[in-house]
């Protein structure tokens, strides 16, 4: 596969995910919002807005706003709407790659979200616009899943996705359990609403809301889909699959890292880690994304003419 | 004859000076179209327009569009569609082939010719200066062998039916023609619509242009490759005809790739996969030569490839069509072609040119800027219908504009006389009415000369209008060429 198409794929699903993510956040932290009669910036919710990238101003708070800048400002890169605009950017690109279904409902999400961003104003259109982005992610990952062909370039989407999934939740975790202040049900109810996680958190420890228990699912969990360790397995199965084909010394390189990612989180346990630095383990899975992103960037998008291998 | 039924969709069908491709002189259908007739007569005009509607359809659900350009925004749009087909007969067929095959092989000669021994010039059959005068000269590529001397792999030539029935060429393309992939998306939809009629009327294939294409592509390949890799290059997404690259791309099976992914590393070129630099051999290139390589052409082309010239030259990679053949489609070249036919086969030319005065004829052009709305003038290195001036139907404005152009740079002008071109039934609103069309059928030229049995017939939709281009109001229609 040609390495231009491999990024774009991979760029297509990452910024898609993201945009997926952004919309969970609103959507979790407007429920919270609602809730709350106080606004203080070092709230758990609003650190979590900072996680994605939006720069608040802490003296003088102001969540609306905040919100509906990261729905809709398409001057802000970090944004929904601009990540969707760039996953459908990436996708036009390679529209021979996926399939058409995939494009065709890629395409339909973003100008129905278009004209319902014009449209932002007050809470119920910010809520019209995540509503719309959410139930399209998921017709696009059931399509995705069905209609494209499970080749090569499905492990550049795969690995896109659980990249930036694996780092959205490291991030949520650690605004949500790096804050000083008192944390009661709502703000537990928030993050693992941001993660979609509400329901199978309490099939798994009933409502009785324990933070360690928070973490557990949502760092540590093998079965839950927005695990930071399901995400790590997915990860695994997608470099597997890349790597088998390629030059040895970053393919090994790629493999030590990855191997050293699984096992961290395999065999962690969350009362330990809370006991330790948990900031300092979260930003150790970022890292290892990142250094992941940019080895498989090096050996198979972007590598030297001189060292290249010829086939 | 059921008479009511003629009142129906014919009612609006009348005849003019030009050659009609259905009715002859006594508004009777012609032979190879009395078959489309009969059936057409079958159908209500509302029955017409739910076919027209199903093949729009079909056309915008398979993504047969091409994009329009707006503020931020870019609207994709379908290829307007005739849904009538325009029939040529076997015997018609057969003049056009064996002129077409003429054509490509003197064309072909002339530019082995002009970047070699130069010959021609030598024995004075065309003027040096109007070569060297040429746009799409090309020196660099003096001396440069290509593969099986032919240079011209591609060519989709434009031909024009006059009034007297006979088909003239009206223009070579000869760089990086585009629209067959028009030809081959429509008769797709057309054997959807109307699978009877197309069996009883007995239509040659034309599906196999895509294996054509690549066999042509393939025979190409620098010496003693049995089993090259061929790419076709694409400018990108952003360009109009990227629905055609990636069509044609994803027909042959082949890569579809842009500037940037490909490098050439000591002369050879690679294209950058996952697995590592991969070598191509053979490139069908859908880039102009000013923008292939900017280290040999323009330098401030970010779609080419540094160095490929280079490679190009060496005899590493084959590019398909090779450069420099635009200076055998310069309109000034073409008034040349006649004589370049001759000089090079001994034969006449089998398909004629339209007359064509040069404006550097001092003659020619006193004639020509006396009676500019008589004529069509047209910029000799432009194509799409860029640059052109059709005197009959233009401005007193647009004519003193163009009267100074001619006078500042005569080379640069050429004029014809205003062509009735023949009129193909099309369907208007629910209608059948007459409307103007040429015909370009797309000839392959690696091996050997291979014409698919068909092409694009273009048509100017509004009517009275004599322009086909699709930039310019035309849409295309489905082209049979019958069995017998």
């Amino acid at each position: 596969m040609l390495s231009r198409v491999a990024d774009s794929l991979y760029w297509m699903s990452r910024y898609f995910e993201r945009a997926d993510n952004i919309a969970r956040v609103i959507d979790a932290t407007h429920s919270l919002m609602l809730s709350r009669v106080e606004v203080a910036a070092d709230q758990r919710w609003y650190r979590a807005l900072t996680t994605m990238g939006l720069k608040l101003d802490a003296d003088n708070p102001d969540p609306q706003g905040a919100i509906r800048r990261l729905a809709a400002d398409m001057t802000l890169r970090t944004s929904m709407m601009s990540c969707l605009g760039a996953a459908r950017e990436n996708a036009s690109q390679v529209r021979e790659e996926i399939s058409s279904e995939m494009w065709e409902q890629l395409n339909r999400l973003h100008h129905e979200a278009s004209a319902l961003s014009l449209a932002v104003g007050d809470d119920e259109s910010v809520m019209r616009l995540v509503t719309a982005v959410r139930e399209g992610s998921y017709a696009f990952s059931g399509v995705s899943e069905t209609t494209m062909t499970h080749g090569e370039g499905w492990r550049f989407v795969q690995l896109g996705k659980y990249t930036e999934r694996a780092c959205a939740v490291s991030l949520l975790l650690d605004a949500y359990f790096g804050a000083n202040t008192q944390a009661d049900d709502l703000d537990w109810i928030a993050l693992l609403a941001s993660c979609g996680a509400f329901d199978s958190y309490t099939k798994v420890f009933t409502a009785d809301l324990q933070p360690d228990r928070v973490a557990e699912l949502l760092l540590v969990y093998p079965e839950f889909p927005y695990s930071v360790r399901f995400s790590v397995e997915r990860m695994y199965t997608a470099l597997k699959a890349i790597t088998a084909q390629g030059a040895n010394r970053p393919r090994a390189q790629i493999g030590r890292i990855i191997g050293r990612l699984r096992s961290s989180l395999a065999f962690a346990t969350v009362s330990e880690l809370r006991a330790g630095d948990l900031h300092a383990f979260l930003n150790g899975v970022l890292d290892q994304c990142r250094a992941i992103h940019g080895a498989v960037h090096d050996a198979y998008i972007d590598y030297p003419v001189e060292t290249a291998f010829e086939v | 004859m059921p008479i009511q039924s003629t009142v129906d969709v014919f009612s609006g069908y009348t005849l003019s000076d030009a050659f009609d491709e259905m009715f002859d002189g006594k508004a009777q259908p012609r032979r190879p179209y009395r078959k489309l007739h009969k059936e057409l007569l079958k159908l209500t005009p509302e029955e017409l327009l739910r076919s027209k509607q199903q093949a729009d359809l079909t056309f915008f659900n398979q993504g047969i569009t091409f994009t329009v350009y707006g503020r931020n925004e870019a609207i994709e749009r379908i290829f307007p569609h005739d849904l009538l087909p325009r029939i040529v007969s076997a015997a018609d067929w057969d003049v056009i082939e064996r002129g077409l095959t003429q054509r490509i092989t003197a064309l072909n000669l002339f530019l082995k010719d002009i970047y070699h021994e130069r010959k021609i010039l030598d024995d004075r059959v065309i003027p040096g200066s109007v070569v060297y005068t040429c746009r799409h000269f090309r020196r660099q590529m003096s001396g440069v062998k290509v593969p099986r001397d032919v240079y011209v792999n591609v060519m989709g030539t434009d031909l024009v039916r006059l009034p007297d029935g006979r088909f003239v060429v009206l223009e070579d393309n000869l760089r990086v023609p585009s629209g067959v992939s028009y030809m081959l998306s429509s008769r797709k939809v057309m054997k959807q619509i109307f699978p009877t009629l197309f069996r009883k009327c007995g239509v040659r294939p034309i599906e196999q242009y895509s294996q054509a294409l690549l066999s042509t592509l393939r025979a190409l390949a620098p010496d003693g490759r049995p089993d090259p890799t061929v790419a076709l290059l694409t400018p990108g997404v952003y360009n109009s005809a990227y629905y055609e690259h990636s069509f044609l791309a994803r027909q042959m099976g082949i890569e579809l790739v842009e500037g940037r992914d490909l490098v050439v590393h000591d002369n050879v070129v690679y294209m950058r996969t996952t697995r590592g630099l991969k070598r191509v051999h053979v490139i069908y290139r859908r880039v102009d030569d000013d923008f292939l390589d900017p280290l040999a052409f323009r330098v401030d082309s970010a779609l080419g490839v540094p160095g490929l010239f280079s490679a190009y030259r060496a005899g590493n990679v084959t590019l398909a069509n090779a450069l420099g053949t635009g200076v055998a489609d310069d309109k000034a070249i073409y008034a040349y072609v006649p004589s370049i036919i001759r000089y090079y086969l001994g034969e006449d030319p089998i398909l004629d040119n339209v007359d064509t005065l040069l404006m550097t004829n001092d003659t020619h052009r006193a004639h020509v800027l006396d009676r500019l709305h008589e004529f069509v003038v047209k910029a000799v290195g432009e194509s799409g219908g860029y640059g052109m001036l059709i005197g009959p139907h233009s401005s007193e404005e647009q004519r003193r504009t163009m009267r100074d152009c001619i006078v500042a740079d005569p080379r640069n002008y050429i004029a014809q006389p205003v062509l009735a071109l023949s009129t193909a039934p099309c369907l208007i609103e629910g209608n059948i009415e007459p409307r103007h069309v040429d015909l370009r059928p797309y000839v392959l030229y690696g091996e050997k000369v291979t014409i698919a049995p068909g092409g694009l017939t273009r048509v100017a939709l509004r009517k009275g209008s004599l322009v086909v281009n699709s930039s310019q109001g035309g849409g295309s229609k489905d082209t049979w060429v019958l069995q017998t």
